[in-house]
């Protein structure tokens, strides 16, 4: 009896010291990555729009019914072209703004006559963030001119998967994570533009 | 129709324009008095607060399923936790980020040092692992949302044979060792990737993986919780912990009369009866069996690391820059018609093909370190469960195997001690007549 009792001492003791240093080996451990992340960033996912080839996995491989991905206009770098080849299907019969004219599935691309200049119109287009399902379609078109028109996550949407989905699918691994604090990624030229004006 | 020429032309000219222009120059942006440049709104990510409200949902919802599995032993208690913990980190946070994936970053934090694990993340990493290394599984039994769904769903169990219930329990090991070879080479999350359920969390997703959550709930109304003992990598590194764990629940509340009421009491397996004094020679002989394993193991571990070596390149496989360096090969070489996204993709970066080559070269290199080490992680773990299901072990009561115990809770209405704690009896012989003392247990 003596015999045994010693014997689950020992256990207990055994195993209260496997717990304090497997405790401590965890809390090391955390330690250790806590001050690792210190040095590198919280991050999330991002479109890298030059890599961005605009195939159109972006709408349908989201986790949201309604892709978190979404066309940006870049203004300072758009030329407010007419017809513009983001808007306007290439084989379009009126330079009109109906349905069967426009490029945009959802006719999320808003075209706005601001003003003539020399016998030429000139027109904003807008992004209805609430219409776009971020195929890419006016990024191709776009494309053709300036490529102001790019592709991005958007951060209020994107529900910050672990792995995301359309990184995944993506062919061109354009996906990649980016420092929360920098959320977005320019296109260079767009950068550029954008740059341009903040210094005139 | 001259309205159409008029608009074909103007597109024509446009494009002529910028052919003129080489296609690298810029329109510019015609100055418009009046008109300001709008500039694009981008809105802020989820503020990091919101993470640290998960943290703490965790840690309460840890706390609780301590206190009522341990302290107040209610199943009822846990079974709203559960419902609570799949609500909440489930259905409301859609399933992300949870512990079972944090593995994942953990390791690529390890591997990739331009990457950081945030402290949430790491909060969930650590704090279930912790609680189970002094209270047990009580993480699995009412926190984790994969846990919770399949407990809901876990009707009609039957019970698994042990051969192949402890022959399936190994598949979590090697998940986990695939999982950390494919977060570590920076190729994919695996365990979100295939995720059974977050397409239920989500009400959304991909056809198959809806196909392959619902899958595993069917299985899971006859066996108990198929992802959690069958799939899951955490419950690859809490089985162990939980082993040592210090405060582990108890079938009955006070001591164990073996009346046997609670032997068909766990849908998962993981009630084992007392153990059978052995014979001499079943001594000797599992002494002998224990002693070859010994000797065997690290015999066992090198060659299935060498042969591991050759899982190089049908590793790779899964990480992009192989995958595309295969179908650029075979495009060149005429083995395959047309192109695809990602080679067009490819193509247009203008990147020489000898350097994808030499990339995917060097992956297969990579993975073929990769691949030795999960051969010999492998070996490792058949050759511990075989020395484990050799070693000779002493149990003279009923009781939950605390490895694969989830702490349900749901064993404890079974006992009559219980029934008694509870007041709803007077003592244990109005139920059961205790066995005679030679103890007849088959």
């Amino acid at each position: 009896m003596a015999a045994d009792k010693n014997r689950q001492d020992r256990r207990q003791f055994l195993g209260g010291g496997v717990r304090t240093v497997g405790a401590m080996a965890l809390a090391g451990f955390s330690g250790f990555l806590a001050g690792q992340s210190g040095k590198a960033e919280e991050t999330i996912w991002q479109i890298d729009p030059d890599v961005c080839t605009t195939c159109g996995n972006c709408a349908t491989y989201c986790v949201l019914d309604e892709s978190a991905v979404k066309a940006v206009q870049c203004f300072d770098l758009c030329a407010m072209c007419d017809p513009c080849p983001g808007y306007f299907d290439l084989g379009h019969r009126e330079r009109t703004t109906a349905a069967e004219n426009q490029l945009c599935p959802t006719g999320a691309v808003l075209r706005t006559f601001i003003a003539e200049q020399a016998g030429v119109p000139r027109f904003e287009y807008y992004i209805e963030e609430k219409d776009c399902i971020g195929c890419g379609k006016c990024v191709e078109g776009c494309a053709m001119m300036n490529g102001s028109l790019y592709l991005q996550v958007r951060h209020d949407r994107c529900v910050n998967c672990n792995q995301c989905a359309i990184a995944v699918a993506c062919p061109s691994q354009a996906f990649r994570r980016v420092p929360a604090s920098q959320p977005y990624l320019m296109k260079k030229k767009a950068l550029a533009a954008t740059q341009r004006r903040g210094s005139s | 129709m001259r309205r159409q020429l008029r608009i074909l032309s103007g597109l024509a000219l446009l494009l002529l324009l910028v052919a003129g222009a080489g296609a690298q120059e810029l329109l510019s942006r015609p100055e418009i008095e009046g008109h300001a440049t709008p500039t694009a709104e981008f809105p802020e990510p989820r503020s990091a607060s919101l993470e640290y409200t998960d943290v703490a949902v965790l840690a309460v919802a840890l706390g609780l399923s301590v206190y009522l599995a341990l302290v107040r032993r209610s199943r009822r208690g846990l079974f709203l936790l559960a419902i609570g913990s799949l609500a909440y980190f489930g259905f409301y946070r859609q399933g992300c980020v949870c512990a079972i994936g944090s593995i994942q970053n953990v390791v690529l934090a390890l591997s990739d040092s331009s990457y950081g694990v945030s402290l949430a993340i790491l909060a969930f990493f650590a704090l279930p692992l912790v609680a189970t290394l002094f209270f047990g599984r009580t993480f699995c039994a009412a926190v984790c949302p994969l846990g919770a769904i399949q407990e809901l769903f876990a009707l009609r169990p039957v019970r698994v044979p042990a051969w192949l219930d402890q022959a399936l329990g190994l598949a979590p090991y090697v998940y986990l060792g695939a999982a950390v070879v494919y977060a570590a080479t920076g190729t994919a999350f695996i365990i979100c990737e295939y995720d059974p359920f977050v397409a239920f969390f989500r009400l959304s997703g991909s056809a198959n993986m809806l196909i392959l959550g619902a899958c595993f709930l069917v299985i899971g109304l006859f066996i108990g919780r198929p992802y959690c003992r069958y799939l899951c990598p955490y419950g690859a590194l809490l089985k162990p912990l939980s082993r040592l764990s210090r405060w582990h629940v108890r079938i009955p509340p006070e001591e164990c009369i073996n009346c046997r009421l609670c032997e068909d009491a766990c849908p998962y397996g993981a009630i084992h009866p007392p153990t059978v004094k052995q014979s001499d020679a079943d001594r000797k002989a599992a002494r002998t069996r224990l002693v070859l394993l010994l000797a065997l193991s690290p015999v066992m571990v090198a060659a299935a690391g060498w042969a591991g070596r050759g899982l190089g390149v049908p590793l790779s496989r899964l990480h992009p820059e192989s995958q595309l360096a295969e179908r650029v090969r075979l495009e060149e070489t005429g083995q395959v018609e047309g192109t695809t996204d990602a080679s067009d993709a490819f193509y247009s970066t203008g990147r020489p093909r000898q350097e994808l080559y030499a990339a995917a070269l060097a992956l297969h290199e990579r993975f073929s370190v990769a691949g030795m080490l999960l051969g010999g992680w492998v070996a490792l773990v058949i050759a511990v469960k075989l020395i484990h299901t050799n070693l000779r072990r002493q149990r003279t009561e009923y009781s939950a195997e605390k490895g694969n115990c989830v702490s349900c809770g749901r064993c404890f209405w079974y006992c009559p001690a219980e029934q008694v704690r509870l007041g709803l009896i007077e003592n244990v012989d109005v139920v059961v007549k205790r066995p005679p003392a030679e103890e007849g247990k088959s």
